[in-house]
């Protein structure tokens, strides 16, 4: 699509020239913990969808039968990678949107067994702010710790779902921030012994790495894993007591209102079963450039702490924090030099508070890059931004005259 | 506690501001001061802490003086 295309020539600006220095190298995209690109499996799907899967997929003509088929291959498809039942999986219109449905839904269906949530300290916001609005409504929350790698503190996890009242446990299956794999099934194993459902909020791991065991809920977000925006999943296995948070629908079981975009489910259907296939080997390619990153940084750039558990990991995703920089001046000078990082640094949140995680780790929260990779990133986008980053981050001291600090 | 040696002002400053001020002053005390960083940025509890670890500073004491947070950093090297 070139910039005399109608939807470009519409509703977008003309493409930035700032990249122009760099013909030959386009920018490398690091991000993949906020968006994924689309995988082209995803891409062929959604443009078979949308001519053939446009109908009502609840109605009872033809149009609307081939769009139901569509929809119940998806599920099939993406209910049989997760190890569900497909009667157990609802398609919502975002992960955020799946994560609030599981624990308000959670907590709502175990009102006669208590009112408070128990969940770790290094949760998604879209599971803190269905927790704030829980507390609101008069519930409580307990926020379990996390030791200085990330990893959830098992015994005290233990004791708070095992305190009286407990309606509803909810742990983050891998951390977006800083990649440290959860010990899931020991904390299962607690909510189990106890007696407490456990949802799983499994949006940075699904596609990535097998699906654990022992959780009763689980949400999940498309386009982390190469699948469109605006496709999150909800599972709510059989026997959990789970009630709906919004008005009653029909749809999707009744677990989100609304039509579903059948396009987008069908890409991210697709997209899903492509990285299933694919992940050991992703593993195995992304993990080592991880490694790589993990142990150049420190050696080239002084004063950087990396963060994260080094071996209990995803195998995409890095994250450092550099002494004496400014977040956001970081994240621009990266950018400039054709590089597409995140931060959990105050500067660059809207909220101007540092990041959660970081903190209840305890660990430096200025200067901090997170790196996350994808199907698309090469080992030459790697090697190129651990040659340039040394001499950004010397750049961008020596502004701030704080060398030799 | 007595009080510290030195009061560094760093209020309406944001992150890294208070820690580079830190890393600036406390130097410039001998071994076994108390520099004390005034820091109303929510990212100083986190890095300050967090410096003091990396440089293996004493952070002796967080408080609040005048309705601020104040961070109390021992000179341990």
């Amino acid at each position: 699509m070139g910039s005399a295309s109608p939807l470009r020539r519409g509703i977008l600006p003309d493409p930035p020239a700032r990249y122009g220095f760099l013909v030959n190298e386009p920018p490398a995209y690091f991000d993949a913990a906020s968006a994924a690109p689309l995988h082209p499996v995803a891409r062929q799907a959604m443009l078979a969808a949308l001519a053939d899967g446009w109908a009502d997929p609840a109605r009872l003509y033809a149009p609307a039968r081939r769009a139901r088929q569509l929809l119940d291959a998806a599920r099939a498809a993406t209910a049989e990678v997760l190890g569900v039942r497909p009667d157990e999986l609802s398609f919502t219109p975002s992960g955020t949107a799946a994560a609030h449905a599981a624990v308000l839904g959670g907590l709502a269906g175990r009102r006669r067994a208590g009112g408070t949530l128990v969940h770790s300290a290094i949760e998604h916001s879209a599971v803190l702010h269905a927790a704030e609005r829980h507390v609101a409504g008069g519930g409580s929350a307990e926020s379990v710790p996390v030791d200085r790698s990330g990893r959830l503190d098992l015994d005290a996890w233990s004791a708070a779902v095992a305190a009286p009242g407990v309606a509803l446990g909810t742990l983050i299956s891998a951390s977006h921030e800083v990649g440290t794999v959860q010990p899931v099934t020991e904390a299962a194993r607690a909510c189990a012994a106890v007696g407490v459902p456990l949802h799983l909020d499994a949006a940075q791991s699904v596609g990535r790495l097998p699906v654990p065991e022992g959780w009763s809920m689980l949400s999940a977000s498309a386009h982390k894993w190469g699948g469109p925006p605006g496709v999150g999943l909800l599972v709510v296995r059989k026997g959990t007591r789970w009630e709906s948070p919004y008005p009653a629908d029909e749809r999707e079981a009744g677990r989100t209102p609304g039509v579903g975009n059948l396009p987008a489910i069908v890409a991210a259907a697709a997209a899903l079963r492509a990285v299933h296939a694919e992940a050991a080997a992703e593993a195995a390619r992304l993990g080592p450039l991880v490694d790589r990153i993990r142990a150049t940084v420190p050696a080239t750039v002084p004063d950087v702490e990396v963060v994260g558990d080094p071996v209990h990991r995803l195998p995409h995703l890095v994250t450092f924090s550099c002494l004496y920089v400014d977040g956001e001046a970081l994240l621009h000078a990266l950018d400039r030099r054709g590089f597409a990082v995140s931060s959990g640094s105050s500067c660059t949140s809207s909220t101007l508070r540092p990041s959660h995680v970081l903190e209840a780790m305890g660990v430096l929260s200025h200067g901090n890059v997170r790196v996350s990779l994808h199907r698309e990133s090469t080992e030459a986008e790697v090697d190129r931004f651990l040659a340039e980053l040394p001499g950004i981050v010397a750049g961008l001291r020596a502004e701030a005259g704080v060398v030799g600090l | 506690m007595n009080g510290p040696d030195e009061v560094v002002d760093c209020l309406g400053q944001r992150c890294p501001l208070p820690v580079i001020a830190a890393a600036r002053r406390l130097p410039q005390l001998p071994v076994g001061g108390v520099l004390r960083v005034l820091a109303d940025d929510p990212a100083a509890a986190i890095d300050i802490p967090a410096w003091c670890r990396m440089r293996g500073q004493e952070l002796v004491d967080t408080s609040t003086v005048d309705g601020s947070p104040a961070y109390d950093i021992r000179r341990a090297h």
